[in-house]
């Protein structure tokens, strides 16, 4: 297969896929396994990219002419390629899991549900393989709008509720900063071309060029920097797979991802460091990472504590594009894989203590170690490769981050990346420690002793392991095994990003 | 062939305008349809026809009766009215399709020979106003189209829609006296009713005060009927309690065509110089645009009746081809005449959708539409289709649109207004999603408790339409350079 | 001198703001009407006042020399009554099915019969 087929294949296999999965609603085995086999076919043709890629990338192809002059377009270069890689490879897991909880949970739509699913893998491929802005923009809306009927999948009160905030921020940052932010740029310099250096040197000077930044920067709603965040604790209303692929890999990877695309192609880093015209946004990227954190701590909702820990995660990320430094980007980018790994994982425990003993509460969960024991050591190793303990995945990207701010000559972010591994623990830790040992920390003040005794009446409490579906329990292993791993193998991760800074 | 080649401009108006009145003396109600369906698409292909003609060969000048212009009425078709002429007749062939099953269901049997008619003669007058080169008888036309226009939307089942035909009636007369009025100014000045003639000879008397009233007259006869804000009044409720195959017919083309006047008029008569560089009418347009677009869609976002919203989306709409206007430039006339497509395209099929609905339930209230999304799945989704290119999301013609009218927004450095267009369309957002939530998040119960989807016959054009949306939205290649080839025709004038 | 010369244009603005008013101002659909008709009818008088050539005859060929009025508003006008019966005809079919339905043809009547 030649890399334009391999690309194009990659891109139309989930969505063709999608109408099949959706005719076999009525045989829920068939239609699981085709999606499986949908993932496992998507992820091995986006595999056979990387060689091309690491041969100097793949070329553009133009598949439609969209306006006169600009074309939806697809290349592959690196940064694309370690998001595509990231989103397809992690959608066979959560297909997997996605089938025990949806079953193990008695959903109700389960085929719809696949089948946006689906769609939505689509357009973060569209995403990743963007050629230009254009391309990218395109896409970053589709998977808006076809993530929104899996946010609100469960169709109450809360969820329509829920699915408002979501697509009211994400749709109003895009369309009123972002896509004015396109044009802009399309006007100014006459192209939207991902271009190594980027192509907005000697078009755009002096405060624009801060606008416009701030336009892209907040326009990304995905990226959830403050104070545009709220839409994902929101989402978070939405059936634990979609919570663990889309809002902790594919949707928020796709905002960071797209800052990144931006800073680097777009603006281009000499610019940025030259003008240091992104040092405002180091701070909010900074503030945010803070902020979200010490938010996080305040949460008893397992999810809604994840939701705002990624939400810091993600400003990491835009803090490195920010930082317009090599060692930033490469930061950036790697965490964009590290993170994706540890979250995940955090994420499917969430939705297996759920399905298994029906707790979402983190008050609930002391003591659960004993029925679930594979579950909560997975919760520990992803809790540490997010806080970025070696030898956890998290410990590289947090590394070249402190590298970049370094390079940078910004030691105060070296600073806030130290106080952020602290809240982390702070938040994460205690869950696991609890759920093994529930005598060893004091329980948290209020809520530990109001919800003791809920939830330990339908489960036997104590005695005997009752740990979720193996589907279920599975996937989360995989994923925590992968962050190990990671540590190890983190070079060829490395190898694959470096090229877009020229090392 | 040589002969009918020749001959295309007169027969894409003549061929409509013999069928209406055949269509009384057929009488048998599906044999007038097949009739008026074999004229509708006889007339698609005359346009595509002339359409081939004017990019191969450049503007076409058809003299009526041989006689020479300025003295006789000459047709003369260019890259912008072929534009227009291909949307009209597109529109009007597939909306004919869905006719039959529709207007069964609203109209009495009696009527239904006459309606073709009143459709036809509609149809004519449209296609009529956009092919003409002479002032005069782009009056005539206007007229007949809304004279027909009044007798179509009185056919509705509510007793509102007589109500709402007379106040049209009133509105519309009124408008196109002022218009008549103007062009009898213009031909005081320049003594000739062509138009290419009267560009020419209206630039020495341009500084007249009689010139200046005629500009006045225009203006507002015009405005009144493109429903400019605020001279907006007459057509919610037009829209509202018109038949649904009529609304989803004049909803994509009449205001459409009235655009396409105003541009003839300003930019291809007055001239762009005069018009704007001298008299300054963008700061009317643009202003009254953008009000247009904010008020219409903030109250578009508290009707709880869906066609009355739509209509008020229209007004939004307009709003958006108005600003296009007053941005003086080939990217602004390009967004303007892509959204007189892409626009006509989206609200026709919305309007289509909302005609499945009326079948079926016999009401566009919201509030008896709880959970319509599961028992109408298909027709829904047209809907949900043709909402999210209202709001402008990619891959839907709206953002074609979008993406032009900020452009040339930008290009001029008129930044407030791009962001002004941009916010506006996040109104849209709020008035599409209250129909999703109602139509999805609720169990059907009441009147869409025992609704079944709508029938084939009616659902098919809807998705004609649907996809052209999808696919003018995917690659704008076709519609787009058209527009600016119509767009660069128009900026060039009128006046050699 | 101005008043006399200009009379004919002194009279179409008096019909057609009249007109116009009595549209503006009545309830009542059929004055309505009559309000439109005489806003449609100052405009034919505006017409043919301004083919008027001082001096000129009807445009019925004579001598040569002779100077004629210009013939080509007349027709236009011919055209444009045409189109003004045609919208009071229109008008007033709307109007008696208006009383069909309504019962009334008072504009606030109705207004009151939606209400309700």
């Amino acid at each position: 297969m030649t890399p334009h087929t391999a690309l194009i294949v990659s891109l139309l296999l989930p969505i063709a896929f999608g109408p099949i999965i959706a005719l076999c609603g009525s045989r829920p085995n068939l239609r699981d396994s085709l999606t499986v086999v949908a993932g496992l076919l998507t992820f091995g043709t986006v595999c056979t990219l990387i060689p091309a890629v690491q041969a100097g990338g793949v070329a553009e192809l133009n598949v439609l002419e969209f306006v006169p002059g600009l074309a939806l377009s697809f290349h592959v270069e690196p940064l694309g390629m370690i998001f595509a890689l990231v989103a397809s490879g992690l959608w066979i897991v959560t297909s997997l899991y996605g089938f025990g909880y949806m079953r193990g949970h008695h959903e109700i739509d389960q085929t719809r549900f696949f089948f946006f699913f689906a769609v939505a893998i689509t357009a973060a491929l569209g995403v990743a393989y963007a050629r230009n802005l254009l391309t990218l923009f395109v896409f970053y809306e589709v998977l808006t709008f076809s993530t929104y009927p899996l946010v609100t999948h469960a169709r109450t009160t809360d969820a329509l509720r829920g699915g408002r905030v979501y697509l009211g921020i994400l749709v109003s940052t895009s369309v009123s900063f972002l896509l004015l932010a396109v044009i802009w740029t399309y006007v100014a310099t006459g192209t939207l071309d991902f271009t190594p250096g980027g192509i907005l040197a000697g078009n755009v000077e002096g405060n624009s060029l801060y606008v416009l930044l701030a336009l892209f920067a907040f326009g990304t709603g995905k990226a959830a920097l403050m104070p545009f965040h709220r839409w994902l604790p929101a989402a978070m209303v939405a059936p634990t797979p979609v919570s663990a692929l889309l809002h902790a890999v594919a949707v928020v990877k796709a905002g960071v991802f797209t800052v990144l695309k931006i800073i680097v192609y777009i603006f281009g880093i000499d610019l940025l460091a030259e003008t240091g015209t992104s040092v405002w946004l180091m701070y909010v990227a900074g503030g945010t990472v803070v902020i979200s954190s010490l938010i996080a701590m305040t949460k008893d909702n397992l999810k809604a504590r994840l939701a705002y820990s990624t939400v810091s995660q993600l400003s990491y990320i835009v803090l490195g594009a920010a930082l317009a430094t090599d060692w930033g980007i490469i930061g950036g980018g790697m965490h964009i894989v590290m993170h994706a790994f540890g979250k995940i994982t955090l994420f499917f425990c969430a939705g297996a203590i759920n399905v298994a003993l029906h707790k979402t509460e983190i008050s609930d969960m002391v003591g659960i170690g004993k029925q679930m024991p594979f579950t909560m050591i997975a919760f520990f190793i992803g809790a540490l490769s997010v806080i970025g303990v070696p030898p956890l995945g998290g410990s590289w990207s947090k590394w070249y981050l402190a590298l970049g701010a370094v390079d940078a000559g910004q030691l105060v972010f070296v600073a806030v990346l130290m106080i952020s591994s602290l809240l982390n623990i702070m938040y994460l830790i205690p869950i696991p420690i609890r759920a093994f040992f529930p005598g060893a920390l004091p329980k948290p003040a209020a809520a530990g002793t109001a919800a003791t005794d809920h939830g330990h009446t339908d489960h036997g409490h104590g005695d005997g392991i009752h740990e979720a579906p193996i589907l279920m329990v599975g996937p989360l292993l995989f994923t925590a095994f992968g962050c190990i791993v990671l540590f190890f193998y983190a070079e060829p991760v490395f190898r694959l990003i470096a090229p877009i800074v020229g090392r | 062939m040589e002969l009918i080649n020749q001959h295309l401009p007169i027969l894409q108006i003549v061929v409509p305008l013999i069928a209406a009145p055949l269509c009384i003396i057929l009488r048998r109600r599906q044999l007038v349809w097949v009739f008026a369906v074999v004229v509708t698409w006889a007339c698609l292909a005359m346009a595509g026809g002339l359409m081939l003609q004017v990019l191969s060969q450049g503007p076409i000048s058809y003299h009526l009766g041989g006689w020479e212009p300025p003295w006789g009425i000459e047709y003369r078709v260019d890259a912008v009215n072929a534009f227009i002429l291909i949307l009209v007749s597109l529109i009007g062939a597939v909306v004919l399709l869905y006719a039959p099953a529709s207007i069964e269901a609203e109209l009495p049997e009696a009527r239904a020979s006459l309606f073709y008619t009143a459709y036809l003669l509609c149809f004519t007058g449209l296609l009529g106003m956009t092919i003409t080169g002479d002032a005069f008888n782009v009056f005539v036309f206007l007229e007949v189209s809304s004279l027909s226009t009044y007798a179509l939307i009185a056919m509705g089942t509510d007793r509102r829609a007589l109500a709402a035909s007379f106040q049209y009636l009133i509105m519309g007369t009124i408008g196109a006296t002022f218009f008549v009025i103007g062009i009898g100014l213009l031909y005081m000045m320049t003594g000739t009713l062509n138009m290419a003639d009267m560009a020419i000879r209206l630039q020495p008397v341009l500084a007249t005060r009689t010139v200046l009233a005629a500009f006045a007259f225009l203006t507002v006869g015009l405005s009144l009927k493109l429903a400019l804000f605020p001279l907006h009044l007459w057509l919610p409720n037009a829209y509202a309690y018109a038949p649904s195959v009529v609304t989803s017919f004049i909803a994509a083309t009449a205001t459409k065509v009235s655009v396409y006047v105003f541009l003839r008029f300003f930019y291809g008569i007055f001239g762009r110089e005069y018009a704007f560089d001298t008299l300054h009418l963008e700061y009317f347009l643009v202003p009254l645009g953008l009000l247009g677009v904010f008020v219409a869609s903030t109250v578009a976002v508290f009707q709880s009746n869906l066609k009355r919203l739509l209509a008020y989306s229209s007004i939004a709409q307009v709003g958006y081809m108005v600003v296009g206007i007053g941005l003086v430039s080939v990217t602004g006339l390009t967004a303007t005449l892509v959204h007189l497509f892409n626009h006509a395209v989206m609200k026709g099929a919305l309007f289509l959708a909302l005609g499945c609905i009326v079948m079926r339930l016999g009401t566009v209230e919201l509030g008896e539409l709880r959970g319509i999304g599961k028992r109408m799945p298909v027709t829904m989704a047209a809907f949900v289709f043709g909402g999210l290119s209202l709001i402008g999301v990619p891959l839907t013609v709206g953002f074609i649109s979008k993406w032009y009218l900020v452009s040339a927004a930008l290009e001029r450095g008129w930044w407030p207004v791009a962001v002004l267009v941009l916010l506006g369309s996040l109104l849209a957002v709020a008035y599409i999603w209250k129909v999703v939530e109602t139509a999805y998040f609720h169990e059907p119960e009441g009147k869409t408790a025992d609704a079944t989807e709508a029938p084939l016959t009616l659902l098919l054009p809807t998705w004609i339409l649907i996809g052209a949306t999808l696919y003018f939205g995917a690659t704008a290649t076709f519609t787009a350079g058209l527009a600016r080839a119509g767009a660069e025709a128009l900026m060039g004038g009128l006046a050699p | 001198m101005i008043l006399p010369g200009l009379i004919n244009y002194w009279v179409v603005v008096f019909l057609m703001m009249s007109g116009f008013y009595v549209v503006m101002s009545t309830g009542n659909l059929v004055k309505k009407m009559v309000g439109l008709t005489l806003f449609q009818t100052s405009v034919f008088i505006f017409y043919i006042t301004m083919g008027k050539v001082a001096g000129g005859t009807a445009p019925i060929l004579a001598a040569p020399g002779t100077s004629y009025s210009n013939p080509l508003p007349h027709v236009l006008i011919l055209t444009a009554i045409v189109v003004g019966i045609a919208t009071t005809a229109v008008g007033m079919a709307l109007i008696i099915r208006i009383k069909e339905a309504y019962g009334t043809i008072e504009d606030d009547e109705i207004q009151a019969a939606e209400q309700s």
